[in-house]
C-alpha cells in the first residue's frame, strides 16, 4: 500500500480507503472516513484531521440553525414548536432500582410506623444529643463540636475520656438521650460522625468531608436558638428514607417559623450535603415587557445567608441496632465493589 | 562438642541464615533460640544440648535436646508441656533440667517468666476495646473526592433550597403574621397602584417629593394595628438590621417602618390561595430618591 503517499491530495486517499475494500459499498457514511492515526505522513494526517474537525464543526452548526429555524416558524404560525432535547444526565439516567418509595406503598408506611424515630417524629418525645468525640481529639474537632451545639437545638458534649463506646451508650440511655454523635478525628481534622440512635436505635456511620466552619464562609450569619426548620432533598429509596427519618429525629419536631432557619440535608448522588442558613422572603422587581405591559412585577424571593458549618456526609455502614461491630446487625454496609456502576445509588 | 566448635566457627565467621545484624546488636531469628542474642551458648545450632521454651497458643512447651539424639534430626527435640501456673512451671523446669548447665537452666527460666508476663499481658489487652488501623486505598479517596464536587455541581444546594422555601411558602405553612399573605383583592389594588405610580413617576422628577395616593387617616389606623402584631419579632428587625439589607436606599432608619414595609412587599405575591381575612386596603406612599434609577421598594410613612 505504499501507492497511498503518491496522491497528492486528501480525496486521493479517500479513494484509496475504498478501493482497499476496507469500506464496503452499502452506502453508509462512517465507512467512508479514514481514521486520521491511519495515515503515516503527519503533514497529511494533520491535514486531514483539521479537515474533518471543521467539516463536523460546520454540520453541527446547520442542525442548530435549522433546528431554531424550526422552532422559530412554529411559534410564529401558532403550532406547538418541536420538543427540546433534553439532555441526559447522570440523575436522568440513574439506575432503576426497585427499592425507590412509591407514595402508595403500604408496606412503607406500615414501616415508618414501626421504626425506632417513630415516638420522637410524632412529638411524644424531644430530642436530647449528646456529642462526644473519639478517644484522640484534634485541632479542628472542638471547633466543630461547638458549631454542632449551636446547630442542632437541646444538645449537650461531653469530653470522651478512655470509656468504651458501649458504656457510653448505656449512659446516654440511663439519662434519657434519644441520640448519641461521636465525632472522630483523623490526621487532625474530624472525618467521621457516628450517629446512634436510642435507646435501641440504629446505628449510621458517615464519613465526613468538606468541612467548612462558620469563621471560615463569607458573610455569614449567627444563628439565633429557634428550632429549624428542616428541608431532607432527594431522599428517595427506602434506605434514604430511612436515614432522612433519622436525621429528621435529630431535630424537634416543631419548628419556629419566625426563627427563619432552615437546615438543609440534600442527598445528591449518595453525598448529603448539610447546610444551614437564615432566610428571608424579599420582594424583587423585575421588568417584564412581554404580553405588551410595562409595568415592573415585584415577585417574592427567598434569599439565604448561610451560618453554621458546612459539610458533606456519606454513609458508610447502617447498623440496626446500638453500636456493636462484632455482634450485630448490619443492614447495609458500603463495599467498594458498589462504586463500579457510575449510574447507581442507594439513598 | 568438638563438632559444636566446629559448627559454630563456619556458621559465625561465614553465613548463618538466621543471623540477623541491626544496629543495637547480633540476633538470632531461629525459633529454637533461647535468649534470641546469636552468641556461642545461646545458638542453637552449635549446641548439642539445649533446652528452650514455645508458645503454642497461649500454651507453653519445654523444648529439649540431646546430644545422644543428634542423629535423628527426626526425634531431636523432645517436648514437655507446662502448667499454666508459673511456680509449678518453674519447677518443672527444674526437674526437667536438673542435671544440665546452670547457664541454661537461668536462661530457661528468664525466657518462661518473660513469657508469662507477655501472656497475662495479651489477654488484658484482648479484653479492651482497641481502635483498629484500616488502610486507605488512594484510588478510592481520589474518586470519591472526584464524585463529591461533580455531585455539588450538580446538586445546586442554594437553588434547591430556595425552591422548597417558595413552595413551603405557596402551601402556606408560615403564620401570617410574619408573612403578610394578603388577598387578590389588595393584589389587584396594589397592581393598579403600581401603575398609576408608574406614570406619575415618569411626570414629576422632582426630589424627595412625597404624595399621598389615597387618604391617610385609615393609614394611621391601620399601622397602629399592625404594629400590635409585631409586637414579638425582636428578631426579625435586629436580622434586619444587622445584615447588608438595602436600607441605605431608605430614608428612615426605624426600624418599624422597615417591618411594615417587609410586609407589605410580600403581599403583592399572594395571587394564589390563602384566603387570609386581612382586607385592610393599605395606602402606598412612594418617595423618590436622588439616585435611584428604580424604584427599590414601597414605603409608607406616617406623617
Amino acid at each position: 500500500m505504499g501507492f497511498k503517499r503518491k496522491k497528492g491530495d486528501g480525496d486521493g486517499e479517500e479513494m484509496e480507503s475504498e478501493g482497499r475494500g476496507k469500506s464496503s459499498f452499502n452506502g453508509s457514511e462512517k465507512r467512508n472516513v479514514i481514521l486520521p492515526s491511519m495515515i503515516k505522513n503527519k503533514d497529511k494526517r494533520s491535514k486531514v484531521y483539521a479537515k474533518q474537525k471543521h467539516e463536523k464543526k460546520v454540520e453541527k452548526q446547520k442542525k442548530i440553525r435549522a433546528r431554531d429555524a424550526a422552532e422559530k416558524r412554529a411559534l410564529e404560525l401558532g403550532e406547538e414548536p418541536p420538543q427540546k432535547m433534553i439532555p441526559k444526565t447522570i440523575e436522568n439516567t440513574r439506575e432503576a432500582d426497585e427499592t425507590v418509595c412509591r407514595p402508595d406503598d403500604e408496606e412503607l408506611f406500615a414501616d415508618i410506623d414501626a421504626d425506632e424515630f417513630n415516638p420522637v417524629l410524632r412529638r411524644e418525645i424531644t430530642p436530647k444529643i449528646l456529642i462526644t468525640t473519639c478517644r484522640f481529639n484534634s485541632t479542628r474537632g472542638p471547633a466543630f463540636i461547638s458549631e454542632l451545639l449551636s446547630v442542632i437545638p437541646n444538645s449537650h458534649y461531653q469530653k470522651r475520656g478512655t470509656y468504651d463506646l458501649k458504656k457510653i451508650v448505656e449512659y446516654a440511655t440511663k439519662k434519657d438521650f434519644t441520640s448519641l454523635i461521636v465525632v472522630h478525628t483523623n490526621r487532625r481534622e474530624p472525618d467521621a460522625l457516628l450517629i446512634i440512635g436510642l435507646p435501641t436505635g440504629p446505628t449510621a456511620h458517615f464519613k465526613l468531608s468538606n468541612l467548612v466552619l462558620r469563621k471560615d464562609i463569607k458573610n455569614h450569619g449567627n444563628p439565633t436558638s429557634h428550632q429549624p426548620e428542616l428541608v431532607l432533598n432527594n431522599f428517595t429509596t427506602r434506605l434514604g428514607n430511612r436515614v432522612g427519618r433519622f436525621f429528621q429525629s435529630l431535630f424537634p419536631p416543631d419548628p419556629n417559623f419566625r426563627g427563619r432557619r432552615v437546615v438543609t440535608f440534600h442527598n445528591q448522588r449518595d453525598f448529603i450535603f448539610f447546610r444551614h442558613h437564615r432566610y428571608i422572603f424579599e420582594t424583587k422587581e423585575s421588568k417584564q415587557s412581554d404580553k405588551g405591559k410595562d409595568g415592573v412585577q415585584e415577585t417574592i424571593k427567598p434569599r439565604l445567608q448561610e451560618c453554621g458549618p458546612r459539610f458533606t456526609l456519606k454513609l458508610v455502614t447502617l447498623q440496626h441496632g446500638t453500636f456493636d461491630t462484632k455482634g450485630g446487625e448490619f443492614e447495609w454496609v458500603h463495599k467498594p465493589e458498589m462504586d463500579t456502576s457510575r449510574r447507581r445509588f442507594f439513598l | 562438642m568438638q563438632h559444636d566448635e566446629v559448627i559454630w566457627q563456619v556458621i559465625r565467621h561465614k553465613h548463618c541464615s538466621y543471623m540477623a545484624k541491626i544496629e543495637t546488636g547480633i540476633f538470632c531469628r531461629n525459633q529454637y533460640n533461647v535468649t534470641g542474642i546469636c552468641n556461642r551458648s545461646s545458638c542453637p545450632l552449635a549446641n548439642s544440648r539445649y533446652a528452650t521454651i514455645r508458645d503454642h497458643d497461649g500454651v507453653f512447651y519445654l523444648y529439649m535436646k540431646t546430644i545422644e539424639r543428634a542423629h535423628m534430626p527426626n526425634k531431636l527435640w523432645e517436648r514437655v508441656k507446662l502448667p499454666v501456673n508459673y511456680e509449678m512451671a518453674l519447677e518443672m523446669i527444674d526437674k526437667h533440667l536438673l542435671y544440665w548447665p546452670k547457664l541454661l537452666q537461668h536462661k530457661v527460666k528468664q525466657r518462661l517468666t518473660k513469657m508469662t508476663q507477655m501472656r497475662i499481658r495479651m489477654r488484658k489487652l484482648a479484653l479492651k476495646t482497641r481502635e483498629v488501623v484500616v488502610t486507605t486505598p488512594r484510588r478510592q479517596i481520589k474518586r470519591e473526592s472526584r464524585r463529591e464536587e461533580k455531585a455539588i455541581k450538580a446538586a445546586q444546594l442554594d437553588k434547591a433550597i430556595e425552591t422548597e422555601l417558595m413552595e413551603r411558602l405557596k402551601k402556606g405553612i408560615y403564620p401570617t403574621e410574619i408573612y403578610n399573605l394578603s388577598d387578590s383583592v389588595f393584589n389587584k389594588l396594589l397592581d393598579r397602584e403600581i401603575e398609576t405610580n408608574d406614570e406619575v413617576e415618569k411626570e414629576e422628577e422632582e426630589e424627595g417629593v412625597i404624595e399621598y395616593v389615597e387618604g391617610d387617616d385609615e393609614l394611621e389606623a391601620e399601622e397602629e394595628e399592625d404594629m400590635e402584631d409585631f409586637s414579638g419579632l425582636p428578631s426579625k428587625e435586629s436580622y434586619l438590621e444587622g445584615d447588608d439589607h438595602d436600607s441605605d436606599d431608605e430614608d428612615d432608619d426605624d426600624a418599624e417602618e422597615q417591618v411594615v414595609i417587609h410586609k407589605k412587599g410580600r403581599a403583592l405575591k399572594k395571587s394564589d390561595d390563602n384566603g387570609k381575612a386581612k382586607k385592610k386596603p393599605r395606602v402606598v406612599v412612594e418617595v423618590e430618591q436622588e439616585d435611584a434609577d428604580t424604584r427599590t421598594s414601597l414605603k409608607s410613612l406616617k406623617l
